[in-house]
């Protein structure tokens, strides 16, 4: 290698490019293997008696007519089925105080929600276990219901869970600096009561299970969609009574996570333990009702705000009151404080002010559990600050843009430290905020947004910078006691005709983790692109490591791969230094061929793999080559590599109608070494589509009883193409020391910062008429409500 | 979720249809493009015992204009209606409303009879045709009847249509150079059913509208003519027709929309789809 070129400036290298995606063609022609694709002889389906109240004791389940019917093989109640499956408690230790009550797999004396599963239905096919589960008879004795966030912490609520004593599962406070002193010095102070509706992450595949027990070899194989195999594994083991090495779990194609796939869900546990119990393969595919009803919800946030300023725009102090509600259990096991936790965590992050004080509380309801989904509490977090920057910003009537410049963390300033005790290696607030301006023009968009007005056009710029958390080291949940694994591993093979293959403990989830990895290996290695296959998803196999989320397969995953790679090359070196009579540092290998200093090619990989395999008596006696390398990464220098950006909005509001339509989004966005920009830019975008979603669209609507009211795709409401507007995407790269690629993650930026940049841009569109709207989704009757327009 | 076990047969003639209908009049659903049926059953929403599809009947899917009418057979597919160049000619108002009704995949399939006899009171379809003044024939075991759509349509999925009968297909007359039209809805996404639509029809002279029909959707149990307000249009004056909404329509409260905002947003679309018909005529 040349002087003066970084590792990954290698010739022919695929890092930083667009690649094809090594599994689009297979996918795109209907070849996937998809849990809901796969049979296995004897396979029996479950269905699900599901509780349609929210809070209930069972009195009594009758399955006489159920046993009977047609193609039924089992009729499990949870009593029966607890058994053989233990319940769980989703606790950690590092969060302090936060409690929860054991959750069985099935509901044994009580349901706790709309959906909770009561019982179980297994037949030969799920249409005939759908019908005998409509004839179990159950008897429910209806206990009270806690509702909603507030009814769930007032004096006299019931309590859920009777043993916790109350309804207020997690309790955080943190106060920073002087905000008291801040709030007295300044010269405005503006607040709001920031509402986030509840949604769901609305996975194009549903959760899918196929579980197989088999008695000879006492082994459990679980077919599962999931972003966490060896989790999973571990999990199964726990509560299923077995050795993990009792398990192994195997993940094929899955089509989407965002966050719903990485928990531990009853139903699926209760499939587990169906296939011990009845000793063949049990499947579950849920529908999209049960979806709905049972997938993690995520946000549901009410947060007070406040922030002090001076007249020159200097931002003084934040301070936020924050409330969620989770559902009736903490789940399991990363556990649903983490939410609110990471609000605290991030409110204010961009910004320099070290006074900030917070308090989040997080409460038990009868409603559908909740946890972590795609950006956990960032865009909770941004919202609220950014929607607190813009208000600080019209108190004392400075420019948006401005304001911003004058108070986020100046780009030179790093190693840094957020008033929340957040570490930042290296960000580019500046920077990004730059380009963005000038990305989207804003001078243009504000003479526009002028001249419109006149002709009682309004049309509104919203803008959010945002810090993401990325690439997260044991802190997150290895800390507290989860056996989830902040390292991953790649072990990296040439095979005999010079092909190389990658197993690798990370997942693809449909964001292109074969791709990136396949680029990775191809670049350390020095082979081109189409000899390298890779292999995730199963525990037998892979090296051991956490999987996919929190925007850490490149960037963990991908250094352990870059790193196994190289040390395969050096392998690959050392035997054609043997073969050539040469110095393998003065050796390289570009394209599937070793080449020497002088760039001449010496001998090909394929070559390399034949003498190794096949006439190892050719090589000294006293060489033994090793054509596999496997390395391991966690991130070390930092609990997270922090990320930044910055989002803008630009959008019209039909003051008569309510309906806001969007004109244009904008995100420039610092995710360090970019690996592969189309697949970082799609991830950005996708992202900025789940977060205007958010923005404007979607929520899982209660009733006072807790029924879930748009259970289905055509009430609850997902952005589609034709609500989506252009997505322009920039990119400014720093990249992290604390790894030889130096990529961070870019997973969830899109999602953080777009329902932030969508509010303030229908604040400052409405902004002649004095409104401050604070709540998504914005729906066109909250914007008419606050026109005055309609009661 | 899957559907519960149901029957199936496909007739290859009406009357054979009409028979089986007879014979299983209670426990039968007849199943045209299942755009809407088809998610019912597997929702477990309908469990009929027996499906009698009638796609096999191509007599009934037919676009056909006379001299002031057009005809549309109840098999006709949305996506026929909307590429239509005679609809286009003589009756633009459905291409305007069609373009509104679901997605591409569903106009495929979808049909006219289908939604005419689904009676969903959000969709665009029913509207048009009570705007539209239309005649709604069905074939039964008593042989055909002609409704007028202001008579079909009864409420939330009901309609006239009575136990074994089969809706054919629609005229609309009265079609000619005079004719004017105003379409405009309100859906949170696009191809969402209305939170609020109106489907307008009327003639024009040279100074005025004047047989104004203006059939809202999304308020009510089934789509609504706003008489008092189609009169006050009819005399120029929109404050007045806008107003008399109040009286035309009792909007209902769910969760899309308060009745308050139904009837704000049907007045504000009232005045867009009747600037539709000025900006037509210009």
């Amino acid at each position: 290698m040349s002087e003066g070129l970084s590792p990954l400036d290698r010739p022919n290298s695929y890092i930083g490019r667009a690649v094809p995606r090594p599994n689009l063609a297979r996918l795109l022609q209907g070849r996937g293997l998809y849990v809901s694709d796969m049979t296995l002889p004897r396979m029996v389906h479950v269905a699900f008696v599901r509780s349609p109240y929210a809070h209930a004791r069972i009195a009594g389940i009758d399955a006489g007519a159920a046993r009977t019917a047609p193609g039924v093989v089992a009729v499990v109640t949870g009593a029966e089925l607890a058994e053989v499956c233990t319940p769980w408690v989703g606790v950690l230790t590092h969060m302090k105080g936060l409690k929860s009550a054991p959750q069985h797999a099935i509901a044994v004396d009580r349901a706790c929600w709309v959906g909770e599963a009561v019982a179980a239905v297994v037949a030969t096919t799920r249409a005939e276990a759908e019908d005998a589960a409509a004839l179990v008879e159950v008897s429910y004795e209806e206990l009270p219901v806690v509702a909603d966030m507030e009814a769930a912490l007032a004096p006299d609520a019931p309590a859920i869970h009777p043993d916790l004593g109350d309804n207020l599962a997690f309790e955080r406070k943190l106060d920073a600096g002087d905000v008291e002193a801040a709030f007295a010095s300044a010269d405005a102070v503006a607040q709001a009561e920031f509402v986030f509706g509840r949604h769901t992450g609305v996975t194009l595949e549903a959760r899918a299970m196929l579980a197989d027990w088999n008695p000879g070899e006492q082994r459990l194989t679980v077919y599962q969609g999931t972003q966490a195999p060896h989790m999973m594994q571990n999990i199964i083991a726990k509560h299923l009574g077995l050795e993990e090495t009792q398990v192994r779990v195997v993940c094929k194609d899955v089509g989407g996570s965002f966050g719903v796939k990485v928990h531990v869900y009853a139903d699926e546990m209760a499939t587990a333990a169906l296939a011990r119990m009845l000793r063949r393969p049990v499947k579950y595919v849920a529908d999209r009702v049960e979806s709905f009803l049972t997938d993690i919800h995520a946000r549901d946030h009410r947060c007070k705000g406040r922030i002090a300023v001076n007249r020159q725009g200097d931002i003084l102090a934040f301070e936020i009151d924050d409330l969620t509600a989770i559902g009736p259990y903490s789940m399991y096991p990363r556990t649903s404080a983490i939410e609110a936790n990471q609000v605290v965590n991030l409110v204010g992050g961009p910004y320099k002010t070290p006074n900030y004080r917070a308090r989040a509380r997080v409460a038990f309801t009868n409603r559908n559990v909740m946890c972590q989904y795609r950006a956990v509490g960032h865009p909770i977090a941004c919202s609220v600050t950014e929607g607190l920057v813009d208000l600080a910003a019209r108190e004392i009537g400075m420019d948006p843009v401005e304001i911003r410049r004058r108070n986020l963390l100046p780009d030179d300033s790093y190693p840094a430290q957020s008033a929340s005790g957040m570490k930042f290696e290296a960000l580019s607030h500046h920077a990004a905020l730059d380009k963005l301006v000038a990305m989207m023009n804003y001078p243009a968009l504000r003479a526009e947004q002028t001249d419109l007005r006149a002709k009682g056009i309004y049309r509104g710029v919203g803008l959010a910078s945002f810090i993401e958390v990325t690439n997260p080291s044991a802190a997150f949940y290895g800390v507290g006691g989860a056996r989830i694994s902040s390292q991953d591993g790649a072990s990296v093979r040439l095979d005999a005709q010079g092909a190389v293959v990658c197993h690798a403990s990370v997942t693809e989830q449909g964001q292109g983790t074969e791709a990136i990895l396949a680029q990775v290996v191809a670049s350390a290695v020095g082979a081109t692109l189409d000899k390298v296959r890779i292999i995730l998803g199963d525990t037998d196999h892979t090296p051991y490591g956490g999987g996919t989320w929190a925007s850490r397969a490149a960037g963990i995953g991908g250094e352990a791969a870059w790193r196994a790679g190289v040390a395969l090359r050096e392998n690959i070196l050392k035997v054609a230094g043997v073969m050539l009579q040469a110095d393998p540092s003065a050796l390289d290998i570009t394209e599937g061929q070793v080449i020497d200093a002088t760039g001449q090619a010496r001998v090909g990989l394929d070559e390399i793999a034949r003498v190794v395999y096949f006439r190892p008596d050719t090589l000294p006696a006293d060489f033994q080559a090793e054509l596999i390398a496997t390395r391991h990464y966690a991130p070390k220098a930092y609990p997270f590599a922090f990320t930044n950006g910055v989002q803008a909005s630009w959008l019209e509001v039909d003051i008569k109608t309510g309906f806001i339509r969007l004109l244009g989004h904008w995100v420039v966005e610092d995710c360090g070494r970019i690996l592969n920009p189309q697949l970082v830019d799609e991830q950005i975008r996708g992202g900025v589509v789940q977060g205007l979603g958010a923005a404007l669209f979607e929520k899982c609507e209660y009733d006072a009883r807790a029924q879930m009211l748009n259970a289905n795709m055509a009430d609850y409401l997902v952005p589609m193409a034709s609500e989506t507007p252009d997505i322009q995407i920039g990119h400014i790269e720093t990249p992290t020391a604390d790894s030889m690629l130096g990529a961070k993650g870019a997973g969830e930026a899109g999602t953080a910062g777009a329902a932030a940049a969508v509010v303030n841009a229908v604040n400052d569109a409405l902004s002649p008429f004095g409104v401050r709207l604070a709540e998504i989704p914005l729906t066109p009757e909250l914007v008419l409500k606050a026109l005055g327009v309609v009661l | 979720m899957k559907s519960a076990a149901f029957d199936y047969v496909r007739p290859g003639t009406l009357e054979q249809a009409l028979q089986i209908l007879s014979e299983r009049a209670e426990g039968a659903r007849v199943l045209a493009g299942g755009q809407s049926l088809a998610p019912a059953l597997n929702l477990r929403l309908a469990a009929p015992e027996l499906l009698v599809d009638i796609g096999g009947l191509a007599q009934f899917r037919y676009i056909e204009e006379g001299a002031d009418a057009l005809r549309i057979g109840a098999l006709t597919r949305h996506v026929d209606v909307e590429r239509s160049e005679i609809v286009a000619r003589r009756c633009p108002l459905l291409s305007r409303a069609i373009a509104h009704v679901a997605h591409p995949a569903i106009r495929n399939r979808g049909t006219l009879g289908g939604s005419l006899a689904l009676a969903d009171p959000a969709a665009e379809l029913p509207a048009c045709m009570l705007a539209l003044d239309a005649v709604i024939h069905v074939a039964g075991p008593g042989g055909e009847r002609r409704i007028a759509a202001r008579d079909f349509f009864q409420g939330v999925f009901e309609t006239a249509l009575r136990p074994g009968e089969v809706l054919t297909g629609v005229e609309i007359g009265g079609l000619g150079p005079d004719r004017t039209y105003g379409f405009a809805e309100l859906s949170r996404r696009r191809g969402d059913f209305a939170i609020v639509g109106l489907a307008l029809a009327a003639r024009r002279s040279s100074t005025a509208l004047s047989d104004v029909r203006l059939a809202f959707f999304g308020v009510a149990d089934r789509p609504v003519l706003a008489r008092a307000a189609a009169s006050a249009l009819g005399a120029g004056d929109m404050s007045a027709a806008r107003a008399a909404l109040a009286t035309d329509l009792k909007p209902v409260s769910d969760a899309q929309a308060s009745s308050a905002m139904r009837l704000h947003l049907a007045g504000v679309l009232l005045e867009r789809a009747f600037n539709e018909t000025l900006e037509a005529s210009a």
